[in-house]
């Protein structure tokens, strides 16, 4: 088969691939910076135990790879299930409901278990960059917030939330951008991302085998999709520097 | 009928004291400057009268309705109560504390605008309410002296522009006693001047105001009356002309010789 023929049908083949490589990283966005704003507050709230907690999740979540945190929770709960003995089920509730979970099979399954160790993964890196946008923030700027009157809620919404806004879209844009690129970890547990899509060239699908081309191509994906993040992240950060 | 009357207040953060049994009061219209080294208690003082420190003991009186009395402890604190004594008091921070993505205008009428939103005004005749606060506020920059730059962003003005910015932001709520912390320590001599005409420009006006201040010869020339205070404690209280010219206590004297040498 000529390039020419193979184009067309790599580029439709690689297309289905990298709409699951989107629907994992809006999944993983959509999931993971409502936590991580959460695990902030929990990092920065009074209770000891909370702030402890969080921050030994935090450690291991950043201290291992993703990689194998993608193994775990995808292989985890099958390997947990057949450990736990058909006694020791009956006679705990709680390990019969250990035994009972697993992912559901194939793609939804597979996609599934990516998204959780992804929005698990990510909320930690952005829990760290909002503790750091909340509290880079002055306290003066509370402060003249109280004496003029204002209710807390005013003073996060009206004061607060712009500045951590500008203070962190440099790194929050980073991570985002990372982001992309990491989608294709989810290669490990078979997830049909672009990669996955690309490489079946070389074993060989459609008609096609032996070709090395498609793999090389997903790159332009990864390429185009951070491209347009670059330009929105500089279009936003030029709409936030009226102020300093 | 003493517009201030602060009694016994005392603080302490962890085993230090900072605050130990100061006491005195202020008629509507004074200007009581507070002198004294760094570490003496003066800003804490300040801060606990704008209710951002809460003081271990003592009463805070304005008008003779007593706004603070720390042996009430155990009753259960009303947000907004709380909020509206704050009220009373006005603080001009060192260093500004300007809202930054705010301009100028906004960063004087913000806190206006949102105090009508708690208003039956507001809801009836939102427009009316806004553009009265709006001319409010330019009418403070006007004071000022800032009424060209009503417009910039704080990051587009000078230290001392920003200054006059944050004391009419301070004016703005109307409050009874206005306090300053050292609104000028972080200026260079030029920028100095033009915020201490400002004040100056207040107290000529009779507004009843607490500056604490490094600015010997600003304090002697404005305040009607002055503490000096040493190590929590006020150490000498009185007229500025008596107290920076015939000091009673040897503190006082070895704090003023300092500066007295400096000019």
């Amino acid at each position: 088969m000529s390039f020419a023929q193979q184009f067309p049908v790599v580029f439709n083949a690689l297309n289905v691939g990298f709409l699951q490589t989107l629907k994992l990283f809006c999944v993983t966005l959509l999931g993971a910076l409502p936590l991580g704003l959460l695990l902030a507050c929990g990092e920065i709230s009074r209770s000891r135990i909370l702030r402890s907690v969080i921050k030994v999740l935090v450690w291991i979540i950043r201290g291992s790879p993703l990689m194998i945190q993608l193994l775990i929770i995808y292989y985890g709960p099958g390997l947990l299930a057949s450990s736990i003995s058909a006694e020791a089920a009956a006679a705990s509730p709680f390990l019969k409901m250990l035994q009972g979970f697993k992912w559901s099979g194939g793609e939804d399954g597979r996609f599934a278990a990516a998204a959780v160790a992804f929005i698990i993964n990510y909320a930690c890196y952005f829990c760290e960059i909002f503790r750091g946008g909340i509290q880079g923030i002055p306290a003066g700027q509370e402060e003249a917030g109280l004496v003029l009157g204002m209710t807390g809620r005013q003073i996060f919404f009206r004061v607060k939330l712009l500045q951590m806004v500008k203070a962190i879209l440099p790194p929050i844009s980073n991570e985002i951008i990372t982001l992309v690129k990491d989608t294709s970890l989810a290669r490990i547990i078979s997830l049909q991302e672009v990669i996955w899509a690309g490489q079946a060239f070389l074993k060989g699908s459609q008609g096609i085998s032996g070709a090395i081309w498609p793999l090389f191509f997903t790159g332009v994906y990864y390429l185009a999709a951070n491209g347009l993040l670059t330009v929105g992240f500089a279009k936003l950060e030029k709409k936030l520097g009226y102020f300093r | 009928m003493p517009i201030l009357q602060v009694e016994h207040i005392r603080k302490s953060f962890g085993q230090t004291k900072v605050l130990d049994d100061i006491s005195f009061s202020m008629e509507p219209g004074d200007t009581l400057s507070i002198i004294g080294s760094s570490g003496s208690g003066k800003t804490t003082l300040l801060r606990c009268l704008n209710f951002l420190e809460k003081p271990d003991a003592g009463i805070i009186r304005v008008r003779d309705e007593v706004l603070l009395d720390a042996s009430q402890q155990p009753k259960k604190v009303n947000n907004r109560e709380t909020r509206l004594k704050r009220l009373h008091f006005g603080l001009v921070f060192q260093s500004f504390n300007l809202f930054p993505q705010y301009t100028a205008l906004q960063n004087v009428t913000l806190a206006e605008e949102l105090l009508a939103h708690e208003t039956p005004e507001w809801k009836a005749d939102k427009a009316k309410v806004q553009s009265r606060i709006r001319e409010h506020g330019e009418e403070l920059l006007n004071e000022v002296g800032l009424s060209n730059r009503m417009n910039n962003y704080p990051h587009q003005l000078s230290g001392g522009q920003c200054q006059r910015v944050a004391i009419a932001r301070a004016l703005a709520l109307r409050p009874d006693i206005l306090c300053f912390d050292e609104p000028t320590s972080a200026l260079d001599p030029e920028l100095t001047g033009e915020v201490l005409r400002s004040i100056r420009k207040l107290a000529e006006r009779n507004t009843t105001m607490i500056i604490v201040t490094h600015e010997m010869n600003f304090a002697r020339d404005v305040s009607n009356s002055v503490i000096f205070m040493d190590q929590g404690c006020i150490c000498e209280q009185g007229d500025p002309r008596e107290v920076f010219d015939h000091p009673k206590q040897d503190r006082t004297r070895q704090f003023l010789a300092r500066y007295h040498g400096e000019n």
